[in-house]
């Protein structure tokens, strides 16, 4: 088997993860009312909608890296808001991170830990402050650290470590973005931009674990 | 709850229609930004550092009716109550570069800051300095040693205007820029809500009060104030809100101000008057000397109702960008 997937494979990754966070937008929605102005899921889902018609315009790409930037172009320019900020700033983060035409268990995790660096620069929250970034911070560091066990295995831990991440942020505090304001208020709801991180390492798992379905680690 | 009513077609063509309303009304000194959703002076003079607002739409005539002589010189307009994208205040600010730089002045709230932050940087890779001055007058939303975490509400007028002046006059954007941020470290502003505006695309309210109650210090788009209360006369109104301005700057005997009283949507001028009045007592009692009074709709929230109190002190130099004459769709002075 390949030691990672080739740009078509990483293509249909990510288009993989647009439709995830699509059929997902009402769960989005839901969870912004209770805790935002409502609109995440709206804006996600318009983002996504506009990252799989730049990937299917089919624009020639070099690296896993080109097609990272061109999802996170069309989320920049498309989403609007803060999240639309944001999840762009995490896509070309990653993109900068995965310089190959071959996305290893390497690259993957070096594309997530800039894309998390990126996303820390642009919006300065911190792990614990309740954002999306408390779903990706642990998904970077699990990929990382399972990164020996071949790509399947990695993509695996960091969306389980995702999952987790963004259930833990029920407990937490909103410390910066809109919901800021609602301080205490905003305890017992998950944070909607860490269930669409989670949601987005969930698609890319599924969309690595179906193309390289006999690439089980040693051990 | 009954669907809030409003006059418009498909709620998802709204800000562009409204960009289209805006550049009809201008007879000629307006233009769109091609391709995007922002609007432009037809004639930005070569050499001129150039000033580019904007945020969510929704809070007309903030900030598009403010694009003019002598104030901004381009405003890029979001969704509803959402920032811009990147791309439109990145295809803005090329539009108006006269090769001396552009100064942004925006509100402070984290999807603008992101947004605006991007285009910033991809102006700086085509070779465009720009720098940015955030508006964070409420001091409802954070007490003033965390003034950087303060929203923007009405007082965005004033740093319009005074950033609007700066840019018109000053050799180049760092002078502009120093007067945009001495006029965002003297602007204070305190707002009320009343009644809650709505949602044009779903028609629900942004927030939900008592039928007897007020929240002072809410912010634009019902962000929790500092005080949820039953209703009180406007005169006890008044002086708590002068009270929470004037001890925050502070403003002292001698000062001389501007003062805006912003309605917010739904609040008429016979309600702002007699806050104007009580006002007025009040700063002439501690000797606080108002240089002009600005009233009526500068920034809104759909028919919010309440209003939003401003001041801002002037020393000579602010007075001078303060008193410049402008022409816009929103305010003239001449």
């Amino acid at each position: 088997m390949a030691e990672g997937l080739d740009l078509d494979a990483t293509r249909a990754m990510l288009r993989h993860v647009a439709e995830v966070v699509i059929a997902n937008e009402p769960a989005l929605t839901k969870a912004d009312q209770a805790i935002g102005d409502g609109d995440h899921g709206v804006g996600m889902s318009r983002g996504f909608r506009a990252v799989i018609a730049a990937l299917d315009a089919g624009r020639p790409a070099a690296t896993a890296g080109d097609l990272l930037q061109v999802t996170a172009t069309a989320i920049l320019t498309k989403a609007g808001g803060a999240s639309g900020a944001i999840f762009g700033t995490f896509f070309s983060g990653a993109a900068k991170g995965a310089g190959g035409a071959v996305l290893s268990a390497a690259l993957f995790g070096r594309a997530l830990r800039e894309g998390l660096r990126a996303v820390q620069a642009r919006g300065q929250a911190k792990p614990g402050d309740k954002t999306m970034v408390d779903a990706l911070a642990p998904a970077a560091d699990a990929a990382e650290a399972s990164a020996a066990a071949g790509l399947r295995a990695a993509a695996q831990a960091a969306a389980e470590a995702a999952a987790e991440g963004a259930r833990a942020t029920q407990g937490m505090v909103a410390k910066v973005g809109k919901a800021r304001a609602l301080g205490e208020r905003s305890v017992d709801r998950i944070d909607p931009g860490a269930l669409t991180m989670s949601l987005i390492l969930r698609g890319m798992a599924e969309s690595i674990t179906r193309v390289s379905p006999d690439a089980e680690p040693d051990g | 709850m009954a669907r809030v009513k409003k006059i418009v077609n498909d709620p998802h063509h709204i800000v562009e229609e409204v960009i289209e309303g805006f550049v009809l009304a201008s007879h000629g000194s307006l233009r769109k930004v091609e391709g995007v959703n922002a609007l432009m002076r037809a004639h930005v003079p070569e050499g001129k550092v150039a000033l580019l607002i904007g945020g969510g739409s929704g809070h007309e005539p903030m900030y598009t009716a403010f694009v003019g002589e002598n104030l901004a010189d381009a405003s890029v307009c979001g969704h509803i109550f959402a920032a811009p994208t990147p791309d439109i205040i990145f295809e803005a600010t090329k539009a108006v570069h006269r090769g001396n730089g552009v100064l942004y002045v925006y509100g402070n709230y984290a999807g603008d800051i992101m947004n605006f932050d991007i285009a910033a940087e991809m102006a700086a890779a085509e070779g465009i300095t720009v720098k940015t001055a955030r508006v964070m007058d409420d001091v409802a939303s954070a007490p003033p040693e965390r003034m950087d975490q303060r929203r923007g509400i009405g007082g965005a007028f004033y740093q319009v205007k005074i950033a609007g002046a700066a840019c018109a006059t000053a050799p180049d954007l760092d002078a502009a820029y120093r007067i945009a941020l001495k006029a965002q470290a003297s602007i204070r502003s305190i707002g009320v809500a009343v009644a809650a505006g709505s949602l044009p695309e779903t028609g629900e309210p942004t927030f939900l009060l008592g039928d007897d109650e007020i929240e002072i210090g809410m912010g634009a788009h019902g962000e929790p104030g500092v005080q949820r209360r039953k209703l009180i006369p406007a005169d006890a109104l008044t002086e708590e809100m002068v009270d929470l301005l004037v001890n925050d700057l502070p403003f002292r005997r001698g000062d001389r101000v501007a003062l805006l009283l912003n309605d917010l949507g739904a609040t008429t001028l016979m309600e702002l008057m007699i806050v104007n009045r009580k006002a007025r007592m009040l700063l002439d009692q501690q000797g606080i000397v108002v240089h002009e009074t600005q009233f009526g709709s500068y920034l809104t929230c759909q028919e919010m109702a309440g209003f939003s109190l401003s001041l801002i002190r002037l020393d000579d130099e602010l007075t001078r960008y303060v008193d410049l004459p402008a022409t816009s769709l929103g305010y003239a002075r001449r």
